[in-house]
C-alpha cells in the first residue's frame, strides 16, 4: 500500500464520519425511535398490533394481552412460544437472528402476526 | 313468557312464515347467562326448548329421555359482564334441578374454566356436583387446553376417551359421539378435528343402522358461522360426510355464547348460550371478546340479536321443528342460505 492511497483511505474515512455525524447520526436516530416504541406488539380486540413488526438483530419484542380473554404468542415454526397471557400479562422474546418469524395465537388461531428481524 | 308461547318449537312452526323467522318465538329463545337448553328425545328426534319455559305443565312431558346442554362456564373469568359466573353456573344447576321432568344427564360443551387452572376445574366440579342429573358428558373448550395441551381435562373428565378426548356412548338407541376441535389448532385457521379423529369417527359410526338418532357435540360450532371470529371447524365437512346416511342427526355446540340454528337436510345444528357472559353477534362488534352490560340488562342484550344461517326453502319451519325429522320436516330444502337479525326490545 503506498503513501497516496492511505492518504485516499484516510480521507474517505474522515467523509463517512462527517456524513454520520451530519447526515448519520440524525438517521440512525431517527431509525431507532420507531423501533424502540414498536418493540411491543398490543394484543387488543383479538388483534396482534402492530401485526407486522420490524426490528433489528438483538431486540427483544414485548407482547401484552389488552383483552378480557387469555391469549399465547406461538411461533408458527416452533421459535418462542409463550404461556398463557391473561389480561395485562407480558411476554418477550429476544431476536438474536435476522429472518422474518410467524406467529399466531394457539387459542384464537386466526389471529396472526409477524416479527421481521433486519 | 306467557301460557301461549311456552313451546319454543310449536309457536315457530305456528308463526314461521316466508318473511323471516318469527321474533317473539326468538325472545324466548334468549334465555340469559345461567341458563340453558333442555332437550327432549322422542321418539328419536330431539327438541329444545329455552329453561325458562321448562316449568310449564307440559315441560319435559312425552320424551322418552331428556338431557340437558349446557355450556362456555369459564370458571375463573371475573370481568364484565359478569364478575361472579360461579353464581351464574349454580342458577343454571338450580334450574335443571328445578325442572319438573328431570334430566337424565347433562352435556358440557367446553370451556369449563377461563384459564384451565386446578382451582377452577375444583370450582366446576363443586357446583356439578349439585345438579340433580349425576351423569355429566364434557368435551374440553380451548380455555381447557390453555397450558397442558389439556392433560388435565383429560385426567379429570376424560377417563376412557380417545386421542385428545373424544368418544361415543349409547342412550336409548341414541348414539352420541363427543368430538375435540380445540386441539393442535393451526395458524389461520379455525376448528380442527384432525386425521386421527375423524378415521375414529367414520370407524364408530360404521355398522349402525341409518335410522340410529346421532347426537354429536363439540365446543366450537362444526358449522361455518364466522370465519373472521374463527367460528367454524376446517375439517368439519368431513365429519359431517360420515353422519350423512342417518335419518336423524343434531349437532350440538357452545364457544359463541348465543343460541344459532341451522337445518341442513337431516342435520340439525345447535348452538348454546354460555352460562357466564354473552358474545356479540358475528360482525357486530370489533372481536368476539366478552360483550360488558351492566348486570341488570344482562338479560335483555342477551335477548337482542340473535344471527341464523339457516338453510332452507319456502318455509323456514324446519329451524326449529324436531331436529334432522327426516319424516316431518318439509321437504325441498333448495340450500338456500337465510340471514336473520332479530331485534327485540321491551
Amino acid at each position: 500500500m503506498t503513501r497516496k492511497n492511505v492518504r485516499i483511505t484516510g480521507l474517505a474515512a474522515l467523509a463517512m464520519i462527517a456524513t454520520l455525524t451530519v447526515v448519520g447520526f440524525p438517521n440512525v436516530k431517527a431509525n431507532d425511535q420507531p423501533s424502540e416504541a414498536a418493540t411491543e406488539v398490543k394484543i387488543d380486540n383479538f388483534v396482534f398490533g402492530p401485526q407486522t413488526i420490524t426490528v433489528p438483530v438483538g431486540s427483544t419484542v414485548t407482547w401484552i394481552n389488552k383483552d378480557d380473554i387469555p391469549h399465547t404468542t406461538v411461533s408458527t415454526d416452533g421459535v418462542f412460544k409463550s404461556k398463557v397471557l391473561d389480561t395485562d400479562e407480558k411476554f418477550s422474546f429476544k431476536f438474536t437472528k435476522a429472518g422474518t418469524f410467524s406467529y399466531f395465537c394457539s387459542v384464537h388461531p386466526k389471529m396472526t402476526g409477524k416479527v421481521v428481524v433486519q | 313468557m306467557t301460557e301461549k308461547n311456552k313451546n319454543l318449537i310449536d309457536q315457530k312452526l305456528q308463526n314461521l312464515n316466508n318473511d323471516g323467522v318469527d321474533r317473539r318465538g326468538f325472545l324466548k329463545c334468549m334465555a340469559w347467562a345461567g341458563t340453558g337448553l333442555v332437550w327432549t328425545m322422542s321418539g328419536g328426534i330431539p327438541m329444545s326448548r329455552a329453561f325458562a319455559k321448562s316449568h310449564g305443565k307440559d315441560a319435559g312431558k312425552g320424551g322418552d329421555f331428556s338431557f340437558v346442554q349446557i355450556s362456555d362456564s369459564h370458571i375463573g373469568f371475573n370481568k364484565p359482564a359478569n364478575p361472579d359466573v360461579t353464581a351464574t353456573l349454580q342458577t343454571a344447576i338450580s334450574k335443571i334441578n328445578a325442572m319438573p321432568h328431570k334430566p337424565d344427564f347433562i352435556i358440557h360443551t367446553g370451556d369449563l374454566s377461563q384459564l384451565s387452572k386446578p382451582s377452577e376445574f375444583d370450582t366446576l366440579d363443586q357446583v356439578l356436583k349439585g345438579a340433580s342429573a349425576k351423569q355429566v358428558f364434557y368435551v374440553p373448550g380451548e380455555h381447557d387446553m390453555l397450558s397442558d395441551n389439556g392433560e388435565q381435562f383429560l385426567q379429570r373428565y376424560g377417563k376412557g376417551t380417545k386421542g385428545s378426548g373424544w368418544y361415543s356412548f349409547d342412550q336409548k338407541g341414541v348414539h352420541f359421539v363427543g368430538l375435540v376441535n380445540v386441539a393442535n389448532l393451526k395458524a389461520g385457521g379455525m376448528g380442527s378435528l384432525g386425521h386421527d379423529q375423524l378415521e375414529w369417527l367414520e370407524d364408530d359410526l360404521k355398522g349402525r343402522s341409518a335410522s340410529t338418532p346421532i347426537v354429536l357435540f363439540a365446543h366450537i360450532p362444526l358449522w361455518t358461522i364466522y370465519p373472521d371470529w374463527g367460528w367454524g371447524t376446517d375439517d368439519s365437512e368431513q365429519a359431517l360426510a360420515y353422519v350423512k346416511r342417518f335419518g336423524s342427526v343434531t349437532v350440538l355446540n357452545g364457544h359463541i355464547h348465543q343460541i344459532m340454528q341451522k337445518v341442513e337436510g337431516k342435520v340439525s345444528f345447535h348452538t348454546a348460550m354460555s352460562t357466564a357472559f354473552p358474545q356479540p353477534a358475528p360482525g357486530k362488534a370489533p372481536s368476539a371478546g366478552p360483550m360488558k352490560v351492566p348486570a341488570d340488562q344482562l338479560q335483555r342484550v342477551l335477548g337482542i340479536t340473535d344471527v341464523n344461517y339457516l338453510v332452507s326453502g319456502r318455509s323456514l319451519a324446519i329451524v326449529d321443528s324436531p331436529l334432522g325429522d327426516s319424516g316431518s320436516s318439509p321437504s325441498g330444502n333448495a340450500g338456500i342460505p337465510f340471514a336473520a337479525v332479530h331485534s327485540i326490545r321491551g
